[in-house]
């Protein structure tokens, strides 16, 4: 016999104790310190960063153990801390020119000053499990060498030459995705914005459609760096900025073939890709992304590809607004559904009585 | 809890959001966007509605959350312990007594009165997004009142059918201007937003929009002269409380058919029931 149901606030009690068990797993096995993930995890937690907009990798390493490993989870404790946090100030804009490389390489060039760094890459490791990492070995050490300067980047290279399209230079305050609502159509700011925190892997899908033929694109990667920069605030009681710290970004610069148009020459035209960390995947898609979503200013032709559609792009590229949307279909909807079986047994026995009364 | 502010948003956001209601509350039915935060919740579970909460609470007020008609629903139980630890506001399952009400799908039985606050929670507030998927273009429709793709979705329906195929979220015409979803409510609810004593507030979280029903405004719920509208629920009495005009769960109960019906809105159940009010099932034991 049905009684009302009663129990939600147990249920959600006792559920919260189950995660915290299972968070936890087997406790014979030493737990994770948040140390151990920030230095060990270092990509997921730049990955948490970059999509949690949020560049501290301390908080970000603890949400990944909060969410056990869920990254769209810890990205979402990410956000929801962020909205929270008082906004002191707006930085100046970082200088990647004058980044601190760790990785720096053109696929455009051949050697370019400041040379091709490779730096700590997967690209050229084989994929081979390595199963002396299953033991506790000495900690790995590297080869070093003096630090780089400052390296020109390949865009200034080409920008000297006329070849590459001008950066239109601008003093408007940019849009802010997290303070005001997003407003279509969107100009170029409040998109790389969108991007810069948008899904890795929905980005990758769609910069991986346009090299396929959906919207094509025809990027090389005039540049890709990776380093530390420092970040300047303007202290309007002193007159002057003062450097606050230093944040990891990946940044990447394709450059991508351009007939010309009636007002503009053939020239190369620009992607742009910056990421928190390094986030190499990201900041490639988020370039190839940008590229194709410039066709309209560029005079391009609209191919209907799905990565050349501003709205569906912006409007889907959250992971923490998709995956909450998505996931709410398992709440209760017993009343909607209650009503569609009365439309459907309604409209059964409309159609059964239109049976029986035709000949 | 003394680490957020009150109610959770910082008076900023707070007054962001206040503006964007009396800017829906001045212009009925018309979707107004605004600067959704990202909450301690998932978007889609109610993000919308508790910004809005948040911007309309005070000390004083007394708070209801229901989901699906019911106060004990996991989710409703969730939201409502939020505020209970973020404004520490005292809380009811008692329609009448609360001053502010929270509900996802469904409009409370009894009937609401002056001063009472309702806030929906609405997954997709544009009403024409499945005719029309760009929020560019639906913009534009509500601008120039160009709802003619609505009439012909309703008319092919009725031509396919026999009947509007729509039993939920059944989209209505505000103050004979704007015409607006009404949240995933049963279409028998679609009566009860018209002329409403009650403040009528929308809010949806991921799509970054408000829109607002004020007091005693005229909601019709569109149909043709030939085909009028028609609340429909269940054709049973509550099995718990006798109840034949309430809108109903259908609970299935065994797996050879068995099934009853009970009201969706618990408050309203159990006032009946606790009034000495039986349904067919009702056992004197289940009732305190």
């Amino acid at each position: 016999m049905y009684v009302a149901v009663k129990g939600g606030e147990q249920a959600i009690d006792n559920a919260h104790a189950f995660l915290a068990e299972e968070r936890r797993g087997d406790p014979a096995v030493a737990e994770l310190s948040i140390d151990q993930i920030r230095e060990q995890l270092s990509l997921a937690v730049n990955r948490v960063m970059a999509e949690g907009s949020l560049y501290d990798p301390d908080l970000a390493a603890l949400a990944i153990k909060q969410a056990r490993g869920d990254m769209i989870e810890a990205i979402f404790l990410i956000r929801a801390y962020r909205t929270t946090l008082p906004r002191l100030g707006q930085s100046r804009p970082i200088d990647t020119g004058a980044m601190a490389a760790i990785r720096r390489v053109s696929a455009t060039y051949k050697d370019l000053p400041g040379g091709q760094v490779l730096g700590p890459t997967f690209d050229y490791t084989h994929r081979l499990i390595d199963f002396a990492l299953m033991a506790d070995g000495e900690a790995p050490q590297a080869p070093t060498a003096a630090p780089h300067g400052a390296m020109p980047r390949v865009s200034g290279l080409l920008d000297a030459e006329g070849l590459v399209e001008a950066e239109p230079f601008s003093n408007t305050e940019p849009p802010d995705l997290t303070r005001t609502p997003m407003e279509l159509p969107a100009n170029r700011a409040l998109r790389l914005q969108a991007l810069a925190r948008g899904d890795e892997g929905f980005l990758l899908s769609l910069a991986y459609s346009s090299q396929r033929g959906f919207g094509r694109t025809h990027p090389f990667v005039g540049e890709l760096r990776i380093g530390e920069v420092m970040v300047e605030l303007d202290i309007p009681e002193l007159g002057f900025s003062v450097e606050i710290g230093a944040i990891t970004v990946t940044e990447c610069e394709t450059v991508n073939q351009f007939n010309g148009s009636k007002t503009q020459p053939p020239q190369f035209t620009r992607g742009y890709g910056l990421v928190f960390g390094q986030s190499e995947r990201k900041a490639i898609s988020m370039s190839l992304v940008d590229r194709a979503l410039r066709w309209e200013e560029l005079g391009e032709e609209d191919t209907g590809a799905p990565v050349q559609d501003a709205e569906f792009v912006l409007m889907h590229a959250d992971n923490i607004q998709a995956t909450g949307f998505l996931e709410h279909i398992k709440l209760p909807h017993y009343v909607d559904f209650q009503s569609e079986l009365e439309l459907v047994r309604q409209m059964r026995a409309g159609a059964s009585e239109h049976q029986e009364a035709a000949p | 809890m003394s680490d957020y502010n009150f109610a959770y948003l910082d008076e900023q956001t707070k007054r962001m959001i206040r503006r964007a209601i009396l800017k829906g509350v001045a212009v009925p039915g018309y979707q107004v966007p605004f600067a959704s935060r990202e909450m301690p919740m998932p978007y889609g579970w109610g993000t919308g509605g508790v910004q809005v909460t948040a911007a309309c609470l005070m000390p004083s007020d007394r708070l209801k959350v229901i989901d699906q008609g019911a106060d004990d629903t996991t989710n409703a139980v969730s939201i409502r312990r939020f505020f209970q630890r973020t404004a520490d506001v005292a809380v009811t399952s008692h329609t009448h007594e609360a001053t502010l009400i929270q509900t996802r799908h469904r409009i409370p039985e009894a009937p609401l009165r002056e001063g009472q606050i309702l806030v929906y929670q609405v997954p997709i507030p544009e009403p024409l997004r499945f005719l029309e998927p760009r929020e560019t273009e639906t913009r534009r429709m509500h601008a120039l009142e160009d709802y003619g793709l609505m009439h012909v979705k309703l008319y092919e329906d009725i031509a396919r059918n026999g009947t509007i195929a729509t039993s939920y979220a059944y989209p209505v015409m505000v103050a004979g201007r704007y015409v607006m979803d009404p949240s995933p409510i049963p279409k028998f609810d679609n009566p009860k937003l018209s002329g409403s004593p009650a403040l009528q507030l929308f809010g949806a979280g991921r799509e970054q929009r408000i829109y607002a029903v004020p007091p005693y405004t005229g909601v019709v719920s569109l149909d043709f002269e030939d085909h009028p509208f028609e609340a429909s629920k269940a054709p049973h009495a509550c099995d718990l409380c006798g109840d034949d005009g309430s809108y109903l769960d259908e609970v299935i109960t065994d797996d050879r058919g068995g099934r009853m019906f009970v009201c969706s809105d618990t408050d309203h159940c159990d006032c009946r029931q606790k009034a000495g009010h039986r349904g067919r099932l009702a056992m004197p034991e289940t009732v305190q």
